[in-house]
């Protein structure tokens, strides 16, 4: 591994082992289950329509979810100073940024996707839907993990600026959901194709890790002057 | 052509000549934004009931220029953040600035009376509609943008912030656009057809296009009204006591 290599998969483990070591990882997943135990509340008990709209209620979760870990994305190394090492690196500074992205979609994302069947029970989604709907997440998330670090990244000097993360990086999650949600619902019906929404997740996914790493660097760039 | 853009764009990067030009600009403006305004409502109040709408599609000739102020304002954002981000013309920043609340009341106003047409015409408030979902995603992203500015303290890091969402958001405009039309004919394609209206007639045209001038004259000034007290602003900034920020 060249010494390059080493300083991304560096940087990107130390964000994994910060993630899992501060209860990050278990709060994220915790929230998700509290979420999906929430719906029934709200929607009534029938199993029924619980299985209908479980797709989607879990692509809701798992964005909602996603959304509330962003915020300790880059703000801790903003504070303590971490990030203005981090610029001195001799990596180039977007693909620090990929590095410190890549840690956070292996120690908060991927556990929530894990976390999906298990939810989805609850829900009484048929398990052959399970498979379709993971790949579709696998295939998805990582466009949520990199619009939603814009947002974390333009928000980075706000003090308490979840909330700002959250209306910033909105708008950004909304073709995710339409065509991840679609994918979810084609998965049980036969003769519908799965392949084609799961080409476009993966295409807005390799859209967003195009831009989104230089907009990031951007952004932190500007709030570290 | 393009170099005299060019000298024209840099004279007015000094703000005091700016200043001195919105000063004689603002009241002509504004002069016809009103008047402009106040023919088209003429105009309007002369136009035929429809034979199917009755009354109620008058509120077309505020509805529609509206959702076109709603994308005219965010591409005014776009193209003056640009203007500021690579050019560094120190103007971009404040007009991006003053366009925003503009441009959010705008869309405001499209989905408002959007829905209010939509009550007598399709008997409910509100439907999830490609055309509405659309621009009430666009209503967050002004939201976004503007809860942007107004977060960060530090005006040059504000700045810069803002401007690279305004340009990220631009991307992702058409990107929501495509998937929502595409999310909705998947589920109520009728409902799409109501709004795919038949061409025009001229009597319903003209007084349109008016009062589409009318808000787009409105727009630049309000925006321009915005970007002297963007100027002002700053002045008043600069000016006071290391320390003691003044809450403007």
């Amino acid at each position: 591994m060249s010494g390059l290599m080493r300083i991304f998969a560096a940087i990107c483990s130390q964000h994994m082992h910060l993630s899992w070591r501060s209860g990050q990882t278990m709060l994220a997943v915790s929230f998700l289950f509290i979420a999906i135990t929430l719906l029934p509340f709200g929607l009534g008990p029938e199993l029924k329509l619980l299985r209908a709209l479980a797709p989607g209620l879990l692509w809701v979760v798992l964005a909602i979810s996603l959304l509330t870990g962003l915020e300790r994305l880059f703000q801790a190394d903003y504070e303590d100073g971490t990030l203005d090492r981090l610029l001195l690196v001799p990596l180039a500074f977007e693909a620090v940024v990929l590095a410190k992205l890549l840690g956070h979609y292996l120690a908060l994302v991927l556990p929530l996707i894990l976390a999906v069947p298990l939810a989805g029970l609850l829900l009484n989604i048929e398990a052959a839907r399970l498979p379709v709907l993971l790949a579709a997440m696998l295939c998805g998330s990582p466009a949520l993990v990199l619009l939603g670090g814009i947002g974390a990244s333009l928000a980075v000097s706000v003090r308490r600026g979840g909330l700002l993360t959250v209306l910033i990086a909105m708008p950004f999650y909304v073709p995710v959901l339409i065509f991840g949600a679609a994918a979810g619902r084609a998965g049980l019906e036969t003769g519908v194709a799965v392949g084609p929404y799961l080409g476009i997740l993966a295409a807005l996914s390799a859209a967003s890790l195009l831009l989104a790493p230089f907009a990031i660097a951007a952004a932190l760039r500007s709030a570290l002057r | 052509m393009l170099k005299a853009l060019e000298n024209i764009s840099a004279f007015y990067a000094n703000p005091t000549r700016f200043m001195a030009l919105a000063r004689q600009v603002h009241r002509p403006l504004w002069a016809l934004a009103i008047g402009v305004l106040a023919y088209g409502l003429y105009r309007v109040a002369y136009v035929p009931a429809d034979y199917q709408q009755g009354d109620s599609v008058r509120i077309m000739f505020v509805h529609v220029p509206a959702a076109w102020m709603s994308l005219f304002g965010y591409s005014f954002i776009f193209i003056a953040s640009v203007t500021a981000l690579i050019f560094r013309h120190p103007l971009g920043h404040v007009a991006a600035r003053a366009a925003a609340p503009v441009g959010a009341v705008f869309t405001l106003l499209a989905l408002i009376t959007g829905s209010l047409w939509g009550q007598p015409m399709w008997g409910t408030w509100w439907v999830w509609d490609a055309r509405l979902t659309s621009v009430l995603v666009l209503f967050f992203i002004y939201l976004g943008y503007i809860a942007l500015w107004q977060a960060i303290d530090e005006p040059t890091r504000a700045a810069r912030a803002a401007s690279i969402l305004a340009i990220v958001g631009f991307i992702n405009v058409p990107i929501v656009k495509f998937s929502v039309d595409w999310w909705n004919t998947l589920h109520q394609p009728a409902s799409v057809s109501r709004l795919a209206r038949p061409a025009l007639h001229a009597d319903f045209l003209y007084p349109l296009l008016i009062m589409g001038a009318g808000f787009l004259v409105l727009f630049l000034a309000l925006t321009l009204t915005r970007m002297q007290m963007e100027v002002l602003r700053q002045r008043l900034r600069a000016r006071a006591p290391k320390g003691e920020p003044p809450h403007v």
